[in-house]
């Protein structure tokens, strides 16, 4: 299978989620230029955290007018699996390929931290490594992670399964203390109805070796793989 | 052309015999642009003029150090071709008058020094001093310091993985921010600043030239008073993703044979840069001011000269890759401009609508830069304190949360959460730990980080502080198992012409190279910031020093936490029991009064020589070196970190206030599995150093024998939330 990591001039976790795509997949990912208007051929687009353009104007907003998000969007539309982490889930809400916008995180401040999450709904090829309701540890990193939707879109997340990962405690308790950035609904990460994208504010990249703290992100890239070969 | 009148001289921050000295090498008056020229490579910021005479004695040369002070940063070998390039800097005035944009532009150009020199940045840290915590601009200068160093490392995809913070008095009217950057090369591919090749191509590339941040470098030269406020306009304002741009722009010509010298713009920006260049290299420069990119119009050769405007930098290029170079730039979105080139008459000539505006002689403008021989006083070291001459406090529990809440050796997570410590996937060790260690990337190998610094110590003792400080970090770097390297220093101290405060200086100073020498731990970079001061009244003496050291297989890595149950606690080095300078008498007792410990570099290398030696025998399960608030504060940041306590008793013949909180030095607390802990002990006999079984860790409270016994969560509830609390604004979330 092949791999493509989207980069963008400020996109700064690049070479983090090509290592981790990497050490699951056993050879590189290709790493696309934002300017170029061609995707090569591939079986997952990741497209990685950062400041791409700065976040100057809107988190994500420029990089969602960018060429290569138009071949994205259009790639996803056609199925191909995309993973869309931290400022790529703020960048694919401004495409519209996921509902809902990323607002400040409700205490204004950025926060870096380990995160739990809740798996919240089957989804064999993004989280086929937990069970529903298990409980795995992802970090954060970001100053506006603070998912928003209105209260329609929500309800639907909730009913067509589309909600991913809910923040929780290390006991799997969902709450307005465990919910780190304000998010509606305590709202990590969700899909798209299709179910092929991933938009998630904490960085599975980040643990995958107990080096790093953690090997949750390890399953989770092992698993991804592993279902798209 | 404006007449140079005495005032106008003495705007300019140069005395009259720095004047009559400029006369003398010009033969003629310099116009205004000249003159300001002068006035910022002469200001003490740029040319240590007051400092320089002192500096020059500390050690700076070791088998493994590349390049010492005098470059951008300072470069080590770590092996394999590699090299770690680093240097800490302050940004003191700045941040104090605008706090997030003063800490986000040093933090802005200590990243430009170490990728200038061709390092990719693998770390941050950072060196913090803030006034009491309940004097009203605390608050303010806390939030708006951490979210301007957070805002410029995040954005720019570099770790902040940790450094330390002070808060005292002695800071309320001028706070100190240091920042550090670690940066990994190839030792084949290190760029320096010596310009070469006449006629070869003068290039800037970067954003262009706006009017801030004129006459940066002559504020942070003087004292504060209450006009400082009104210095806001020139405090610089960050881009860090112009800076991230322009990081991955250079990386990418870097990785190419086309520059000849290369060197940031920074204090003094285009002036600096361009005269460091042409005078490292013996040659002259040519600049057409015209082709500087520009931000706005009509700015005039002083201004465009003076500018600190950020993300800039200049190079030598070889001839015929101009167009190669712009392609590059292009590609990022970078200004890129050939603005001038490398002569041979050794001036700096510059051009501006085909005026001459500026002809100084390069050579004469830096060498004459004035070197002052300062008059000072040694201070004089006040007695030690006796455990037996401070009464002990009735609860020693109790003593124990205090100073576990206290703003010494509360929680520093607050701060740290803002920063993302993750990105890059390299950050083995944490901020929280002695030191934070990051993996060179794609190998094995690891470099271990720390920042320290105990100005009570440095302001009781200027000699022992610095030799203090400087142990410290090299404690700190042993006690994760790494082999310390070399040191960079930002120097913060009062108004030079002072003989009390140079006393200072001259006594940190003689401190630290003394402690350098014995442990074989050179400086390779610094920076030094004086006039630290406001209405007369000068900050403590704060020498901070950023260590670094090599963890060769990263698998050897020791941290601080508590691993399991059962195991055994050992204390390795001796005790004293002697509480001056303590946080204790601090804390406890209201006081800072007598002498700091004293720091025996023999025993300090002895001691640490042999945890670092059982570290890797992998034989040690946990290590933290002892320092603020003693034996027992170091126990509670093990027992917190591991979320596992500990049962403790000490054969000792000191009472147990100072045995728990005496902060003697060269001391370690580790654990180990209780068979290995008699090999330890047996190995710790042989190499004559003293090792004691102190407990064994378990349970969930740290109980000492006779003394105190605190559960885990009521140590981390003031542990956790001394800053929280300072940090919440009433009535606000």
């Amino acid at each position: 299978m092949k791999a493509a990591v989207i980069v963008f001039p400020g996109s700064n976790c690049d070479r983090d989620m090509k290592v981790a795509i990497e050490q699951s997949l056993g050879t590189s990912p290709t790493m696309v230029w934002h300017g170029d208007s061609e995707l090569p051929d591939t079986d997952l687009i990741a497209v990685p955290g950062g400041f791409s353009y700065g976040d100057y104007l809107r988190c994500g907003a420029i990089a969602g007018n960018s060429p290569i998000m138009r071949e994205v969007v259009k790639k996803a539309a056609a199925g191909t699996p995309v993973l869309a982490v931290c400022n790529g889930f703020q960048v694919a809400t401004e495409t519209g390929m996921l509902p809902g916008a990323l607002l400040r995180n409700a205490n204004q401040k950025f926060i870096c931290k380990d995160a739990h999450l809740k798996v919240s709904s089957k989804n064999s090829r993004f989280s086929g490594a937990f069970k529903v309701n298990d409980i795995i540890r992802f970090p954060v990193a970001h100053h506006d992670g603070n998912y928003f939707a209105d209260d329609d879109t929500l309800a639907r997340l909730e009913d067509n399964g589309q909600i991913a990962f809910k923040y929780s405690d290390e006991n799997g308790m969902v709450s307005s203390e465990t919910n780190i950035n304000g998010s509606c609904n305590n709202i990590a990460g969700i899909y798209n109805e299709a179910g092929n994208i991933l938009g998630l504010m904490p960085h599975p990249e980040r643990l995958i070796s107990d080096q790093l703290g953690g090997t949750d992100g390890k399953l989770f890239f092992d698993n991804l793989i592993n279902s798209l070969n | 052309m404006t007449e140079i009148t005495k005032e106008i001289v003495a705007e300019h921050g140069l005395s009259e015999s720095e004047y009559e000295r400029v006369l003398s090498i010009l033969g003629r008056e310099p116009n205004r642009t000249e003159l300001g020229i002068f006035s910022v490579m002469w200001s003490e910021h740029c040319s240590y003029k007051s400092s320089k005479k002192w500096l020059k004695t500390l050690p700076t040369e070791a088998p493994w150090v590349i390049c010492g002070p005098g470059e951008n940063a300072g470069v080590v070998d770590i092996g394999d071709g590699q090299a770690a390039i680093f240097k800490m800097e302050s940004h003191n005035h700045p941040s104090f008058i605008e706090p997030y944009q003063g800490a986000a532009t040093g933090v802005g150009g200590i990243l430009r020094d170490v990728f200038t020199m061709g390092a990719r940045p693998v770390a941050n840290m950072n060196a913090l001093r803030f006034g009491q915590a309940d004097h009203p601009k605390t608050r303010h200068l806390v939030s708006g310091v951490v979210a301007g160093i957070g805002g410029y490392g995040n954005c720019m995809g570099i770790p902040t993985v940790g450094g330390e913070t002070n808060f005292h008095s002695s800071y309320d009217g001028n706070i100190l921010v240091n920042a550090m950057t670690v940066g990994v090369a190839e030792t084949e591919k290190i760029f320096y600043s010596a310009a070469a090749g006449i006629g070869n191509p003068v290039v800037y590339v970067g954003s262009k030239t706006g009017r801030d941040g004129i006459h940066g470098a002559t504020m942070a030269s003087a004292e504060f008073d209450d006009d400082s406020e009104e210095k806001r306009p020139t405090v610089q304002v960050g881009d860090p993703f112009a800076e991230k741009l322009l990081l991955e722009a250079c990386l990418e010509l870097m990785a190419t044979d086309y520059i000849v010298a290369i060197q940031d713009m920074g204090a003094a920006g285009l002036t600096s840069s361009s005269f460091e260049m042409a005078d490292k290299g013996g040659v002259g420069i040519r600049l057409d001011i015209d082709k500087v990119p520009m931000r706005e119009e009509g700015m005039t050769p002083y201004e465009v000269m003076l500018s600190e405007s950020q993300e800039r930098m200049l190079m030598v290029l070889k001839p015929g890759s101009e167009e190669a170079a712009q392609k590059i730039f292009e590609k990022w979105e970078l200004d890129f401009a050939i603005i001038g080139e490398v002569t041979d008459t050794g001036k700096m000539v510059l051009t501006m609508h085909g005026e001459i505006v500026a002809d100084l002689p390069v050579a004469p403008l830096a060498d004459a830069a004035p070197e002052y021989d300062r008059p000072w006083v040694k201070t004089v070291a006040p007695a030690s304190i006796k455990a037996s001459e401070v009464a002990p406090a009735e609860d020693l529990g109790q003593a124990l949360l205090k100073i576990l809440g206290s703003s010494e050796v509360a929680s520093r997570k607050w701060i740290w959460e803002q920063y993302d410590h993750m990105v890059m996937g390299d950050t083995i060790q944490r901020p929280g730990g002695d030191a934070a260690v990051v993996r060179i990337h794609g190998t094995d190998k690891a470099l271990a980080i720390t920042t320290d610094c105990n100005p009570r110590y440095c302001y009781a003792d200027p000699e022992m502080g610095g030799k203090q400080a400087v142990a410290e970090t090299w404690r700190n770097l042993t006690a994760t198992g790494a082999k310390p390297l070399a040191i960079t220093d930002c120097m913060n101290f009062g108004n030079p012409e002072r003989p009390e405060i140079m006393g200072q200086f001259v006594g940190c100073i003689d401190g630290m190279r003394e402690a350098c020498v014995a442990l074989d731990y050179p400086v390779v970079s610094g920076n030094v910031s004086l006039y630290n001061e406001t209405k007369g009244i000068g900050i403590h003496p704060t020498p901070a020093i950023g260590g670094i050291g090599l963890i060769s297989q990263s698998d050897q890595m020791a941290t601080i936490a508590f691993k399991t149950e059962g195991e055994s606690v050992l204390l390795l080095g001796d005790t004293s029991g002697d509480l001056g300078q303590s946080i204790y008498l601090k804390e406890i007792e209201g006081r800072e009064e007598g002498a700091p410990p004293v720091v025996k570099l023999d025993v300090e290398k002895r001691n640490g020589d042999f945890v670092r030696g059982a570290i890797h025998s992998g034989l040690v399960t946990a290590c933290h070196d002892v320092s603020d608030g003693g034996v027992a504060i170091a126990l509670s940041e093990m027992a917190l970190a591991g979320n596992i306590g500990a049962d403790i008793s000490i054969a000792s013949d000191l009472p147990a206030h100072a045995m728990c909180f005496a902060e003697d030095q060269a001391r370690y607390v580790i654990t180990t599995t209780v068979e290995n802990a008699e090999k330890l002990l047996q190995e710790a006999q042989k190499a004559n150093v003293p090792l004691l079984k102190i407990g064994t860790t378990g349970h969930n409270e740290l109980k000492i024998e006779n003394t105190l016994a605190i559960s885990i969560k009521d140590m981390r509830h003031v542990h956790a939330n001394w800053l929280p609390d300072l940090m919440t604004v009433p009535g606000h979330e």
